[in-house]
């Protein structure tokens, strides 16, 4: 019975609830216990709230059985990233320095999920902050992907990606700040999506870099992502740099997949030096895929792109070394040195020392030499020109096309430890996401094969133009039932079991 | 671009209220050497006459009206607090002033 | 610290010439803060005004106030600036923990208005042109309680306890551009122009702006240059200067002391410095070895604000008139010297006298009693003028009982008295009190009597024609009514019974 539950899509899963098939308490129980079964080999999560998570289920099959009208994912199970807070619910972000920390408000998104029913299950690992492609940087320990424990789940958001290719949850929310939804879903295939810059609220995230972050829905299918995307997305007056419009048709395109007509853009940057050969092969398959499904190929050249991950490396650690200075010691969170001796300012220092990992402090710092005055203007102020420029690329090669399409990350899920303390090695993992970071444009990845050489998961990316969301699933809905049809079943199935 | 030295990086630590140790201070300072080696590419754009992009959204003016939202209780701003005293966040001697 | 033995204010200006620019933070009276909901109303228990933004906790975001933008494109118009057409806040980075984010919010090089100019009136009438340099908005800090020390200062101090209610509230700082060629009068302009700004803000109605409560903070820059030289020396930087008398003895004082360190061959180190209200003097706060690097960068958290020109002449549209246009126009209305008007300005007196006037009486009346009894009175207990427990209308009823006869200028001072210990309206503490003046001819006539007997050689010499000694007679008729006579009709009595044409 678990089994069958645990496999299910959250679309299967809401109607089967809806029709009174299953329960909401029956599911959940299935996806505590596999959590239970499988958590301690992955370590998706940092914290399961099994009674939060059984309140919620019995009070969607309340409502069903009063006869309430049930929202499309209501009784579904997610996972929900540990970087939005939850009022009462453990909040660390992955870090030492809010470790116990109860935060007395709901994020938006959190709200919005228990509007629509979404039982949540617990709060999903990730690196420090969100500073990461491998989530080893997470203060609580790495996780493993559940195709080879061995190695990395992606990052920053890896808990929710294994946790769903794990079968501990059907839904999960990162956030996606220069791919930390994208490359995560790439190397365990799944799906995962970056929302348009400001479509989801990003009131309640904690901020890593504020005109980067984003927060979007990961799922084991297109469908899925479209019918979480919907919940969480839509205009926020608590954040001013949410989107006053209304939320892209993105279930109606996800029901609707097709590509033909469509124009498909491959830009001629995303290729090269540092790119996986099986990578290289699966991502020409696909585009080989779309011709067959009717699109036509267009080559593309975005010089700017080349700059992307510099000027990426500057924004970010910038804005991130200003918004971390709230963990001062001083109103929430860990204190550390107060012997009543020592001055604030000392037990800031050593606080923010004791509390923060290595690669949280190598940004701060960073960001704190880009920002300081003398380096302004070469640095973040040029960084910001770049971003400038690689907004105009996309604005044009988006007069030529309807989507991009390129390989989510250069390799496939690489072993943890292997650049562990290599900065620019592990940046590289983002080479392919982060222009639509620094544009703010939309994008998704979905598995398409496994690379020869070892097995291992592939993902490919779609980039839309910013408030276009809704051809991101088109496209997706089209790839994933033609890739589905070729190979017979959805790729996680050929993952080991755990 | 010059290597950036142990004295910087311990500036930008004092700055950053990190008191780092003597091992991660040398770590750190060919850590971002390397880094800011590698990112000082964007200056390649510097002459270039283009506006730098801030935001990635072209919003303005977003603006709530001028009116009471509920607080938290007090209880709920301090129960993280490190310390508290008087219904007031205790923190240790400051030193200085602004 | 080093005592500086002073040079002597004329030494000083015989040969520097002083440059000045003053900072003023103004809170703006919102209901809500700057960035979000939480009311502004003093007086709350600590902590109790806070939510998660103004705490700077985790996943917080900002938004601005309509009303605090609003306000700070009037008080840009009304000095005169420019209204940025599209501005950005910026985030100004320092550690400290009075400020939730550990980064203010604020504007750094685009600020809402900019470019300005405010006219000030000094006491003699002249008026001194002020550049303005900028106004900007940003946020207030939280407050702390330094314990463990002596006397709540921060040195010696065990620890310190904070309170957020006043993070976040909206600032509008305002800066001047340096203020040359004031000369010997610069600590004057100073404070003119702190007094001319409070006003404004006032007329404006965006704050109350008092000072006493730090709804006004002033910090003044100060630096000498020797007579006829260009270039300005090293300032130094007196922060919280929090009245405008505070203003005025901090610029004299600042001029005194680098005068004496200068010409006795020292350098001015670039420092803020504390005011010290006691004796005026200022001490040496942080000196700056480094420059503050506040690592300024554009809000990310905020999208730019670019007010559209219809608002912008909208709100131009709603100035009142300038405070210092009004007051000329007053004072030729009440027909008072530029002296007095400074007198009745220094007071915190135009507007209640304005209300006072408006309620019925004559202008003079007016301002006879806010000037006088009721000035005493508010000196007496320490209050502002507003602060008395009289409202203008109450004085203006006192004024035409007063011109109706029905009070003398001795029982209306007792009427006040009345109605400032919480007596009730004029007409209920004359009732109370029984302060009707006695204009029963009757009774006045035995008064007469009685006292016409009670002296009969002063009678004598009136009778004679000496009419000057009737004060006497007066006097003891006023003695036995207890005050209560009209002294005109008392005099008029006992000339009529005296035989004598007055
Ligand atoms: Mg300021
Ligand atoms: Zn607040």
């Amino acid at each position: 019975m678990t089994d069958s539950i645990i496999k299910l899509t959250a679309a299967e899963i809401a109607a089967k609830i809806a029709a009174g098939e299953l329960t909401a308490v029956e599911v959940t129980e299935a996806h505590l216990a596999r959590i239970e079964a499988v958590d301690e080999k992955v370590h998706a999560f940092l914290h399961v709230d099994r009674e939060g998570a059984l309140a919620q289920a019995r009070a969607v099959d309340e409502k069903r059985a009063k006869g309430e009208k049930l929202g499309p994912l209501a009784g579904v199970p997610l996972a929900l990233k540990d970087i939005f807070t939850t009022e009462g619910i453990p909040t660390t972000v992955g870090s030492k320095i809010l470790e116990g920390w109860l935060p007395p408000y709901d994020a938006t998104l959190t709200k919005r999920l228990k509007a629509a029913d979404v039982v949540i299950l617990g709060k999903t690992n990730m690196d420090e902050f969100a500073m990461g492609s491998s989530t080893e940087n997470s203060a609580y320990g790495p996780t493993g992907n559940p195709w080879d424990l061995t190695r990395i789940p992606g990052g920053s958001g890896g808990g929710s990606s294994a946790a769903l290719a794990s079968y501990q949850a059907p839904l999960a929310i990162g956030t996606d700040t220069g791919g930390s939804i994208r490359q995560p879903a790439a190397v365990t295939a799944t799906v995962g999506v970056k929302p348009t810059y400001g479509g989801v609220s990003r009131y309640g995230m904690v901020a890593f870099s504020s005109s980067l972050d984003q927060g979007g829905p990961c799922a084991r299918t297109v469908l899925d992502a479209a019918l979480l995307h919907e919940v969480i997305a839509g205009h926020d007056p608590l954040d001013s740099t949410s989107i006053d419009a209304p939320v892209p048709p993105v279930v109606e395109a996800a029901r609707n997949g097709s590509v033909a007509g469509m124009r498909v853009g491959v830009v001629k940057q995303f290729r090269g030096e540092g790119y996986q050969a099986g990578v290289v092969q699966r991502f020409d398959e696909s585009v080989e895929l779309l011709k067959e499904l009717g699109a036509e190929i267009v080559e593309l050249d975005c010089p700017s792109f080349d700059l992307a991950l510099a000027a990426y490396y500057l924004i970010a650690p910038s804005e991130c070394s200003s918004n971390l200075a709230r963990f001062d010691a001083m109103r929430y969170g860990l204190r550390v040195g107060d012997d009543g001796t020592r001055s604030a300012e000392d037990v800031t220092a050593l606080t923010r020392e004791a509390g923060f990992g290595p690669e949280v402090k190598r940004r701060i710092m960073l960001g704190t030499y880009a920002l300081s005055s003398g380096y302004y203007d070469a640095y973040y102020g040029s960084a910001q020109k770049v971003r400038t420029l690689i907004t105009r690329d996309f604005e044009k090669a988006f007069e030529s096309v309807d989507v991009i399409v390129s390989p989510t990350t250069p390799t496939t899920a690489f072993p943890i430890g292997e650049r562990a303390d290599d900065p620019m090695a592990m940046y590289l993992a983002d080479l392919c996401t982060i222009p639509t970071n620094l544009a703010g444009n939309a994008a998704m990845s979905l598995p398409c094969g496994l690379a020869p050489e070892d097995g291992l998961p592939v993902g490919l990316q779609i980039i839309a133009p910013a408030m276009k969301d809704d051809r991101l699933y088109k496209v997706g809905a089209a790839v994933e039932a033609a890739f589905v049809e070729r190979w017979g079943h959805p790729l996680l199935e050929e993952a080991p079991s755990l | 671009m010059p290597g950036i030295t142990r004295e910087e990086v311990a500036h930008l630590a004092r700055l950053a209220r990190l008191e780092l140790k003597d091992e991660e201070l040398e770590h750190f300072a060919g850590q971002l050497d390397d880094i800011i080696g590698a990112v000082a590419r964007v200056s390649e754009v510097a002459d270039q006459d283009v506006p730098p992009t801030s935001h990635p959204l072209p919003l303005t003016n977003v603006m709530r009206a001028d009116e009471v939202r509920p607080s938290l209780t007090p209880e709920q701003a301090l129960n993280g607090a490190p310390a508290q005293e008087q219904q007031r966040f205790k923190v240790p001697q400051i030193l200085g002033e602004d | 610290m080093t005592v500086t033995e002073l040079v002597s204010y004329e030494d000083a200006l015989a040969s520097y010439d002083p440059v000045m620019g003053l900072e003023v933070h103004v809170e703006l009276g919102t209901k809500t803060k700057m960035f979000c909901g939480c009311s502004t109303e003093l007086g709350a228990e600590p902590n109790s005004q806070t939510c998660p933004t103004c705490l700077g906790m985790p996943g917080s975001l900002p938004v601005v106030n309509a009303v605090g933008v609003e306000s700070a494109i009037k008080i840009g118009l009304a000095l005169h600036c420019e209204i940025a057409e599209w501005c950005r806040f910026a985030r100004k980075n320092y550690f400290y923990p009075d400020m939730p984010k550990n980064f203010q919010t604020s504007q750094y090089d685009e600020p809402i208005a900019f470019n300005g100019y405010l006219d000030v009136q000094l006491e003699d009438g002249e008026v001194f042109r002020v550049e303005i340099e900028r106004a900007h908005m940003e946020e207030d800090t939280g407050k702390s309680t330094h314990v463990g020390g002596a006397t709540g200062r921060i040195h010696g101090a065990s620890h310190s306890l904070l309170d957020y209610n006043r993070a976040g509230i909206p600032l509008i700082e305002i800066v001047t551009k340096p203020i040359v060629g004031a000369g010997e009068r610069a600590p004057e302009v100073a404070k003119a122009y702190v007094a001319e700004l409070r006003e404004l803000i006032r007329a404006l109605g965006v704050s109350e702006a008092r000072m006493e409560m730090g709804q006004m903070r002033c910090d003044v820059n100060l630096s000498l240059r020797p007579n006829g030289t260009e270039k300005f020396g090293t300032r130094s930087e007196t922060k919280n200067v929090n009245s405008l008398r505070s203003v005025e003895r901090a610029a004299r004082y600042e001029i005194q002391r680098h005068a004496a360190v200068l010409s006795s061959g020292g350098t001015i180190v670039q420092e803020t410095r504390h005011f010290h209200e006691d004796d005026g003097s200022t001490t040496s706060g942080r000196v700056k070895e480094e420059a503050e690097d506040y690592r300024y960068f554009p809000e990310p958290d905020l999208v730019p604000v670019a007010p559209s020109r219809e608002w912008v002449e909208e709100l131009r549209a709603t100035l009142p008139e300038l405070p210092r246009v009004r007051r000329n126009r007053l004072r030729e209305d009440w027909g008072v010297s530029e002296h007095d008007m400074q007198s009745i300005l220094n007071a915190g007196a135009v507007d209640l006298i304005v209300a006072t006037i408006e309620a019925g009486a004559e202008a003079a009346a007016a301002r006879k009693w806010w000037m006088g009894e009721l000035a005493r009175s508010a000196n007496e207990s320490g209050k502002a003028l507003d602060e008395l427990a009289i409202t203008p209308a109450q004085v203006a009823r006192v004024t035409a009982l007063v011109k109706e006869g029905s009070l003398n200028d001795k029982l209306a001072r007792l009427c006040l008295e009345g109605v400032l210990a919480g007596e009730g309206d004029p007409d209920t503490v004359v009732e109370k009190r029984g302060l009707k003046v006695v204009s029963d001819e009757g009774a006045l006539g035995a008064a007469v009597d009685e006292a016409i007997a009670g002296n009969a050689a002063i009678a004598d010499k009136i009778r004679g024609g000496k009419v000057a000694a009737v004060g006497a007679l007066v006097g003891a008729v006023m003695k036995t009514t207890r005050g209560q006579a009209d002294a005109a009709r008392v005099k008029e009595l006992i000339l009529q019974k005296l035989g004598v044409e007055g």
